[in-house]
């Protein structure tokens, strides 16, 4: 008898050409995952080569390759699929009572391109690697570097189509399949935050497929596009590029707060606070994120009247962001909570972000910007967004919802000190990053002047905790995959409809149709203890 | 390099290099207030955060009625923080304006970037290469461009940055009031070398200035040079009031409000004058016939900058 989507079909053939959402799912968590360790791989190589002032480590065009690599591979291949492609395809069906997504071999075919564009880019790293930076900035990538800049751009381009059919086949699931009592404002944030990504991933990826044609025309055919010498404008590209890249940030931080968003209501047992400020804030970050990417480029040479329109918008797209953080703390009042790995990476996520969206104030003030921009406090800024907030989340969500997707249960007192370690050795890699910015360190340079040895030996030294602490859930999640404890349906007592069926789910998601409860998030403080032991 | 002796050069940890700049105690009189409101912000949610998870964890003994749904409150933290937002962006965008407005009276000098150097040029003709010399209390104004990619011009101690591009003019300007030696980097990535592509600007009292700027190989002054170009290169052939030729006269061009054959009105600033020689068809004058043919690939981008500054002299009544 069959019991679960894993047991439907053992061969490889069978995964190869599953249309499972939960299957593509997992084919999805082990690429991105073996893509997340290259580009930590990368990473590690630069903050050992930045250890000392010397670019003693490695040349300079290999320092400037691994930081392009770092940031292509992370951005494309790990960030922006990250949540979407793994928890939002696995659990997107199952929170809102659908047997799947609206268009399973189209979410098949979204993976296979994926991993295409993935292994386009990884070959044109093996080949000889591409030194422009993750932003491909013109002139120098389209008439001045001597690297594989194409091939990586045809990586970009191709996975760039996942994307776009990742987000179509969501909204129009959304749309479509939600269970008959599931109104709009009865969706999990969880599912407003796929939503959102997904009207940006189809309305802005188009536009860096576009531009990175632009690039590529150039490159090969000398067209004037972005080189001046050809009669080209090089802002261009970057206005082009931002109005994609900018957005972008959004795809990797509205699904890590639909995360967290269903995370801390269950371990607080509260309904989380202002449940429809929550959704219009992620509806607003959503359009308003469209028209802030020129705050990237105050020193550019654009115009001054733009950098002041930019700016204003910058500090109003913080407003429901702030409403978001607020919400979240005003959720763990009279709650009853407690504190497994998942809430430590939710509320570690709450933290950083805090702190990210924060420093981004700074980054919007016009005059501030102008001493910190292109310098290591960016670096920082975007790395609390992303790493902080974004990748925290990710693992908030996979230790929230991995009973559910392999029915077992990981050794929660690794998974508690591995979130720990984690948020320790962020803090101490980063946050130095910040004082290295306000003192003037520029990014991208593979030697620096002495003055900022300390600060760059503390990243230094907060990248190896930073990368113990995501090694260890890689060994005690494989290890529970065959030896954890049997999950339960509902270890957590949770109230998302995912948390309805078995675990791991049957193929068709569920034996009997769902149930929608009245309210979402319908917690109570007062109920009788539900603890993991007590479910098992 | 000569020995550095300034304290923002010596290992170890500042909060902040020196401020050496007018701009500078502005821009850090803004960061300082960013560090506290965000502080105390970040404070109070931290603290707010800890105390819930101490006092609601599970299984400790506390009132747990649900609070009532609280509209007031979240309308005022929706609209508190929005208008401080709206305080922080006027301070900043007020002084970012006075980075954009150079004083008329400010010191011109000519930077030119190239894969992986600075070249400086002195109105009196004096070049420098990765070094800028300037006087202490003075405004002085940097003429940008690049040959090649985009780069960025970085002074920390002065806390000004701008990016540099090719095929067009920047400029940044800044009053130095420390004396002594400040690191000067380029900011934007321009590939192998970036990190090499640094200097120092080096503040001197005016009157050292003035032995310095004196002391150097004689050379003709930029407008100067400028103006042998000019002749040079058959400019004055048409655009000289003897010419046969109809074209318009340059002299008092700069910064005068010229109108277009189509119709628009454009400020004839330097990045218009450089345009006008490389890219003669793009701007036409009212009045005058297209004849004029391009200079691209004949005219260096400092001879481009010497053209520039002589018709910038023909402005001036004091100069060259």
């Amino acid at each position: 008898m069959i019991s679960s989507y894993l047991d439907d079909g053992l061969t490889i053939r069978s995964w190869l050409t599953t249309t499972d959402h939960k299957r593509i799912a997992i084919l999805y968590a082990i690429a991105i995952t073996a893509f997340f360790f290259v580009g930590g791989a990368a990473a590690t190589i630069i903050r050992l080569e930045l250890a000392t002032p010397q670019g003693d480590l490695v040349s300079h065009d290999a320092y400037n390759k691994l930081f392009t690599a770092h940031g292509v591979i992370m951005v494309w291949l790990f960030l922006i699929p990250s949540i979407p492609s793994v928890l939002g395809n696995f659990l997107l069906p199952l929170m809102i009572g659908a047997k799947d997504l609206a268009f399973p071999r189209l979410n098949l075919a979204s993976w296979y391109l994926y991993v295409a564009g993935g292994l386009v880019t990884l070959e044109a790293l093996f080949l000889g690697g591409v030194d422009t930076g993750w932003t491909f900035y013109t002139p120098y990538s389209t008439m001045f570097s001597n690297t594989y800049v194409v091939l990586t751009l045809t990586g970009v381009f191709i996975t760039g189509f996942s994307s776009i059919l990742t987000g179509l086949n969501f909204i129009v699931t959304i749309h479509t399949l939600r269970a008959k009592a599931m109104g709009w404002f009865k969706l999990p944030l969880f599912a407003w935050g796929m939503y959102a990504t997904s009207l940006i991933l189809m309305l802005a990826t188009p536009v860096l497929a576009i531009t990175v044609l632009l690039v590529i025309a150039e490159r090969l055919f000398q067209i004037g596009i972005f080189d001046p010498a050809f009669g080209g404008d090089p802002l261009l590209f970057q206005h082009l590029f931002w109005f994609y890249s900018h957005p972008a940030v959004y795809v990797m931080i509205l699904p890590a707060m639909g995360v967290v968003s269903e995370i801390i209501p269950c371990f607080a047992r509260r309904p989380i606070f202002g449940y429809r400020s929550m959704a219009y804030a992620i509806m607003t970050i959503a359009s308003v994120g469209f028209l802030v990417w020129g705050h990237h480029m105050f020193v550019s040479g654009q115009s001054l009247t733009a950098s002041m329109v930019f700016s204003l918008l910058s500090f109003i797209v913080a407003i429901p962001s702030a409403i978001k953080v607020f919400n979240w703390t005003a959720t763990l009042y009279k709650g009853s909570i407690r504190f497994d790995a998942p809430m430590l990476y939710a509320l570690g996520f709450v933290g950083l972000f805090t702190i990210g969206g924060l420093t981004g104030l700074f980054l919007a003030s016009l005059a501030l910007d102008v001493h910190l921009t292109d310098t290591y406090f960016v670096v920082a800024h975007f790395h609390y967004i992303m790493v902080g907030g974004a990748v925290m989340a990710y693992f908030a969500g996979l230790h929230f919802w991995w009973p559910k997707v392999t029915g077992r249960l990981y050794p929660e007192v690794w998974s508690r000190i591995a979130a720990v370690i984690v948020f320790i050795g962020f803090n101490l890699t980063f946050f130095p990053q910040f004082l290295l910015g306000i003192e003037g360190m520029p990014r991208r340079y593979h030697s620096y002047p002495p003055q900022f040895q300390v600060l760059n030996l503390f990243s230094s030294a907060g990248a190896g905790v930073l990368a113990i602490g995501y090694l260890m859930p890689l060994v005690y999640l494989a290890w529970s995959i065959r030896h954890g404890a049997r999950a339960g349906d509902n270890p957590w007592a949770a109230k998302g409809l995912e948390w309805q069926t078995r675990s791991p789910p049957p193929t068709d998601n569920f034996d009997t149709p769902p149930t929608v409860p009245d309210t979402v998030y319908d917690y109570a403080a007062d109920e009788p203890d539900p603890t993991p032991e007590a479910a098992r | 390099m000569a020995a550095h002796t300034d304290a923002a050069l010596s290992t170890g940890f500042h909060f902040l290099t020196a401020a050496a700049s007018k701009q500078a105690g502005r821009t850090d009189a803004i960061l300082v207030a960013m560090v506290l409101l965000c502080g105390a912000v970040a404070f109070v949610l931290l603290v707010l955060v800890v105390f819930f998870a101490v006092r609601y964890r599970r299984g400790n003994q506390v009132d747990r009625t649900p609070p009532r749904e609280l509209r007031g409150i979240e309308i005022a933290w929706t609209i508190a923080p929005l208008l401080v937002f709206f305080g922080i962006f006027g301070w900043a965008a007020r002084d970012f304006v006075t980075m954009a407005d150079p004083p008329a009276d400010a010191l011109p000098v000519t930077v030119v970037a190239k894969q992986w150097m600075w070249k400086l040029q002195h109105r009196n003709g004096r070049r420098e290469i990765n070094e800028l010399h300037v006087p202490r209390g003075e405004p002085v104004m940097l003429t940008m461009t690049s040959e090649d990619v985009i780069h960025s011009f970085f002074i920390p101690a002065f806390r000004i940055k701008q990016d540099v591009l090719p095929g067009r003019y920047t400029r940044l300007w800044f009053t130095a009031t420390q004396l002594g030696d400040f690191p000067l980097f380029c900011s934007e990535y321009c590939g192998s070398e970036h990190s090499q592509m640094i200097g120092r600007v080096v503040v001197m009292t005016p009157a050292d200035y003035g032995r310095w700027l004196a002391s150097g190989p004689a050379e003709p002054s930029t407008a100067q040079y400028g103006f042998a170009l000019f002749r040079q290169l058959g400019c004055s052939g048409c655009h000289d009031a003897r010419s046969t030729v109809h074209a318009p006269l340059l002299d008092g061009i700069y910064g005068r409000a010229t109108h277009l054959l189509d119709g628009r009105t454009v400020v004839a600033d330097a990045n218009y004058l450089r345009d006008s020689i490389l890219v003669p068809g793009k701007d036409v004058v009212a009045g005058f016939e297209p004849v004029m043919p391009s200079y691209a690939g004949q005219v260096s981008e400092e001879d481009i900058q010497a053209l520039v500054s002589y018709l910038q002299s023909t402005s001036k009544r004091d100069s060259p």
